[in-house]
């Protein structure tokens, strides 16, 4: 299988007055096409960081990273943007849907971002998928948070990406609808053949993915394959 | 790479327009304040310059009919030889007329009243008609040897055609009302109205003697396609060096613009005024409204959309706003400009026909547009630099805007204010004092504000109590928002205060004096023979005779050696001609009166025994007649030549209601040169008034007797309409500050809410969290107000020198009411501002502000 994100000695350091906080050191890993992944570690380890940067929302100070192919360290800001609109989905912690757009709106942008034109039909498909279709033009906050969290999932799988960042996608929800959503993550997924990588404490939806990287205080401490490695 | 040629997703125009319409339509409330800002000031700036457009444009249709024809000669005296022969190879004029201010009684009430007799021969007027009531008496006066009085006379005394009127010696019929007429202005024709006789019964009154203040005015019909611009700069010379003047419709109309020219530069001030106060609200709201939309912009960046794509779907949200803003604010500035003329109508001396002028239209919608993209440029430039690292919960550090980008921005503003003055002022000094003043307000305000931040910080009072400390700690803290908010607030005061100030000038400029020391009656053309004879009907009546001023008539045969004539005809003369050619009126006295000043030179009380006549020149004639103290004129008193030196100039307020004079001679030369007197008294009350012109009319047909108290009330009418379009229109510039400054106090809501939430969470009682934004709202709102409202006194002190011409008295007002109403207005908007925080758990208020 070939790689579809390869880092290589990544490190990342933010200043805070005269003193430099190291938040990276030397991290370096591979995840091949089609793969599950997950990134576990205590807070302040670095974890969401290192998936700002392998999807491209930041600049690494040291080291590589090579994205779908592509050499994201030598992008501008812009042909980033263009990188992730093509290839990459985004989940996040607290669904980033935006507030002034109705739910199939929401859904369309990346599509639209590509100039296609029926971006609407596939996005309200995909919201049927995600069980919202009689709720596509109801704005972010007449959704419930399980809801929001179905609509972003529809969002990030509409574009057909080469792979999927996921951070912390049950963080802001309670348990029940939480797993009812990583259910969908992981359906939606495998139905797409996306790569997942996930961004997690919780060690539970870790191991539901074939490979655990753990960092702490930015250094990898361990890069293990899963049971459901095969 | 595929990658590395692309440098943008695929997304057309259209997309953006759609992404601005969609995140718009569901932000309708948030941009409340920015709409607000650009209509108040837009509607300000199409209404009075669609006035101001229409007022010309029937200026300039109607100045034939306000004339009554294409070009008058006039002259003071029956026209000479040479003045005949331009007439007559003119072709002849077609009607004439000469007129005269007089009292006229009314035998059948015993009434009297100051009149201008108009004696009309010949077809007149040429364009336009005598508007009267029956319609035929405007012809048939002439047929019954009647007269044609003004309604208002006619209305006033309760009289009815067919009554009769007494004008010097002779009595007539009144034949018809006079309705209007052309050559009848709105303010002149209320002092004095018309009153229009044949020609031919002029003589019959006796009132034409040595010292009468006539004219004579001929009426011309232009023939086609002649060029009255050419011909006024080709005659006009001549003319004056006759006595006479030729006066075109044209230059009529311009004259006319002029004489409401104070009104229209302050209405002009508070357009300008109004729309700067739009841009500072523009700005102010744009911040506080991509400042939320700045989490959305992250999660389009990160979702793929480039730098240039999310700045232009708020750039195209906020120009079609800025379109929509100007639009209404058009719409409502040409409904407003309709209430104008009914407010105006009674000193305008015709009726304005309104029509939709395109150009403030159209600068209308453009300026909307304009400003609202120019001033959110600012603010704007923060999606630029949106990191898409924001969704992921990660705060950076703001990435440094660069300066050039930045400089760039606001020589843009800059140049945008100054073209917008100089499209307003039709004069680049103005436009460039306007531009600098604006600056220097904004950088001392800027200055003052980063010195009242150190000097917190360095005197810091660190024994006073908690919530003080709090406050005062919450001005110079990282997030303060000390500098934004005081400039807001010190401009938004600055310029409502200026205008303010302004306003109160301009109103101050028409005041009258009106005490029981101050003459409200003027007796005109007492002959010398009758002064003892007056005083006698006065004094019995108890009342006083506080001037009895001699006023000999007089022409300038020399000045500094050289004969008039010969100046006349010397075409590199700088000096103004006119000063050669008028008949000066002037008296003699011993001391200088209250209106007056020395400005250069001592003052002559007597004549002295040997050498040239010390007199004393107004400094404006001396400026005219380009003379200096020491200079010599030799004066043409009626025949005789009086060789004079100039002893002093004086400086005269013309503005004050009493007699005064260009030219003043020591006492002890022209006692005994042919003259008459202008005497003054005061009466208490209307019907004293009344008694005693009564009296005279009867006993002095030939003296004009002008009630300075009827005119009082008349100027004061005005004034008052005046008075209520200015505050008018003042109230919409003051409304637009007020929104500007809701929208710079909730600006730095989002600074003090997390700070008040974590207080309340730590345990702060209700009490203490408003105290503390109660004292910080406090400081900024008295220091820039306060601030403001000073800067506004310089800044008026400017207009009145250099626009107004005026002089300016501070009036107290704006340090009593503004300062302390910003004050509490800036206090409440804080204090509403954590309304939220007092009335609900920290935790819903986080979780509501922070989505």
């Amino acid at each position: 299988m070939s790689k579809i994100l390869n880092v290589h000695q990544l490190g990342k350091t933010y200043s805070s007055g005269s003193k430099k906080l190291t938040v990276l050191d030397a991290i370096s890993f591979e995840i091949e096409k089609g793969d599950t992944f997950a990134i576990v570690g205590p807070s302040g380890s670095g974890k969401t960081t290192l998936l700002g940067l392998c999807a491209g929302l930041d600049e690494a100070d040291s080291g590589s990273i090579e994205l779908c192919g592509t050499s994201i360290n030598e992008l501008s800001e812009d042909e980033r943007a263009l990188l992730r609109n093509k290839e990459v989905g985004f989940i996040f912690q607290d669904f980033q849907l935006l507030p002034t757009l109705t739910a199939l709106e929401n859904v369309s942008v990346p599509l639209e971002l590509q100039g296609i034109k029926n971006a609407k039909t596939q996005a309200m498909e995909l919201l049927h998928k995600v069980g919202l279709g009689d709720r596509s033009d109801h704005y972010p906050s007449q959704l419930s948070g399980g809801e929001q969290q179905r609509v972003a999932l529809a969002r990030a799988f509409i574009n057909n990406p080469s792979i999927l960042f996921a951070d912390e996608p049950t963080g802001n929800l309670d348990e029940e609808t939480g797993e009812k959503v990583i259910q969908l993550l992981f359906e939606l997924n495998k139905e797409a053949g996306t790569t997942l990588v996930i961004v997690t404490h919780d060690l539970d939806l870790a191991k539901r993915t074939q490979h655990i990287l753990r960092l702490k205080r930015g250094k990898i401490a361990s890069n293990q394959s899963t049971v459901l490695s095969t | 790479m595929k990658m590395q040629k692309e440098k943008m997703s695929n997304a057309t125009t259209g997309w953006l327009f759609k992404m601005a319409w969609r995140d718009g339509r569901a932000s309708g409330g948030r941009l409340i304040l920015f709409m607000a800002s650009i209509i108040l000031g837009i509607t300000a700036l199409v209404s009075i310059q669609s006035f101001s457009d229409n007022l010309q444009e029937n200026i300039r249709l109607q100045s034939k009919f306000l004339m009554g024809a294409d070009f008058i000669i006039d002259s003071r005296q029956l026209p000479n030889e040479r003045v005949q022969g331009i007439m007559d190879s003119l072709g002849g004029a077609e009607g004439m007329e000469v007129n005269f201010v007089s009292m006229a009684s009314f035998p059948e009430s015993n009434d009297s009243k100051f009149v201008r007799v108009r004696g009309v021969e010949g077809s007149f007027p040429l364009y336009g008609e005598l508007e009267t009531e029956p319609q035929k008496a405007a012809t048939t006066y002439i047929t019954k040897n009647g007269a044609l009085v003004d309604a208002t006379v006619m209305l006033q005394f309760d009289l009815e055609v067919g009554d009769v009127i007494k004008i010097g010696d002779t009595t007539l019929p009144i034949t018809g009302i006079l309705k209007s007429a052309p050559g009848n202005s709105g303010l002149a024709s209320s002092v004095a109205p018309a009153v229009i006789v044949p020609y031919q019964i002029i003589d019959q009154t006796g009132l034409i003697q040595v010292g009468s203040r006539l004219d004579y005015n001929y009426y011309f019909r232009a023939p086609e396609g002649m060029d009255l611009d050419i011909l006024d700069k080709e005659l006009d010379p001549i003319l004056d060096a006759e006595g006479a003047d030729l006066d075109t419709h044209t230059s009529g109309s311009r004259q006319l613009g002029n004489s409401y020219g104070n009104v229209g530069k302050f209405l002009n001030l508070v357009a300008f005024i109004a729309l700067l106060l739009g841009c500072v609200g523009i700005a102010s709201s744009v911040q506080i409204y991509i400042k939320e939309k700045l989490r959305s912009v992250a999660v389009l960046k990160c979702l793929g959309a480039s730098r240039k794509q999310t700045f232009l779907i708020y750039l195209i949200q906020i120009a079609g706003m800025g379109l929509l803003g100007g639009l209404i604010g058009t719409l409502a500035g040409v409904l407003l400009q309709l209430t104008f003329p009914s407010l105006l109508q009674e000193f305008l001396p015709f009726e304005i026909q309104l029509s939709l002028a395109p150009q403030p239209i159209v600068m209308g919608l453009l300026l909307g547009v304009l400003m609202s993209v120019l001033f959110a440029l600012l603010p704007l430039m923060n999606t630029w630099y949106v990191s898409p690292l924001q969704v992921l919960r990660i705060q950076e550090a703001p990435e440094k805007r660069p300066k050039k980008a930045r400089a760039l921005v606001l020589l843009g503003i800059l140049v945008f204010v100054f073209l917008f003055s100089l499209w307003l002022l039709q004069d680049w000094r103005y436009a460039l004092g306007f531009v600098i003043c604006i600056a220097v307000t904004f950088s001392i305000l800027a200055g003052v504000a980063t010195l009242f931040m150190k000097g917190i910080k360095r005197f810091f009072p660190s024994n006073w109590g908690f919530t003080s400390r709090q406050s005062l700690l919450n001005l110079f803290r990282p997030n303060n928002q000390t500098m934004v908010l005081l400039v807001a607030i010190g401009v938004g005061a600055f310029l409502i205060s200026t205008l303010y100030f302004t306003k109160d000038m301009l109103v101050a400029m028409a005041q009258l004096e009106n005490d029981g020391n101050s003459p409200n009656i003027i007796l005109l053309d007492v002959q010398s023979e009758q002064k003892e004879a007056v005083a006698q009907s006065i004094t019995p009546k108890g009342l006083p005779i506080l001037d009895n001023i001699p006023i000999v008539t007089m022409r300038v045969h020399s000045i500094k050696g050289r004969a008039a004539n010969d100046l006349r005809q010397d075409t590199t003369l700088t000096m103004n001609k006119w000063v050669l050619n008028h008949e000066f009126r002037v008296t003699y006295r011993d001391s200088m009166i209250s209106s007056e000043s020395l400005t250069e030179g001592e003052w002559v009380s007597e004549t002295p025994k040997d050498g040239l006549i010390p007199v004393s020149i107004a400094d404006n004639i001396a400026r005219d007649a380009e003379v200096v103290v020491g200079d010599t004129i030799v004066f043409n008193v009626q025949g005789v030549l009086m060789e004079t030196v100039v002893g002093n100039t004086r400086a005269v307020d013309w503005a004050r209601m009493q007699p005064n004079f260009n030219i003043v001679f020591p006492k002890g030369v022209l006692e005994n040169a042919p003259q008459f007197n202008v005497i003054t008294t005061n009466a208490p009350n209307a019907k004293a008034s009344a008694g005693l012109q009564r009296e005279l009319v009867q006993k002095f047909p030939n003296i004009s007797v002008l009630d300075l108290r009827q005119i009082v009330t008349l100027i004061e009418n005005i004034l008052d309409k005046i008075a209520w379009v200015i505050n008018f229109m003042a109230f919409f510039s003051i409304l637009t500050g007020i929104i500007v400054l809701i929208g710079a106090v909730r600006t730095s809501k989002y600074q003090r809410i997390k700070e008040s939430v974590l207080l309340r969470t730590l345990g702060a009682k209700s009490k203490q969290i408003m105290q503390i934004t109660a004292l910080e709202y406090f400081y900024l709102g008295v220091l820039g107000s306060g601030i403001g409202i000073l800067l506004s006194l310089i800044s008026s002190q400017l207009l009145a020198t250099f626009v107004f011409k005026t002089p300016f008295v501070p009036s107290p007002v704006p340090f009593l009411v503004l300062l302390p109403g910003i004050t509490l207005l800036v206090l409440l908007i804080g204090l509403s501002n954590s309304r939220s925080v007092l009335n609900s758990p920290p935790l819903v208020v986080l979780r509501k502000e922070g989505s």
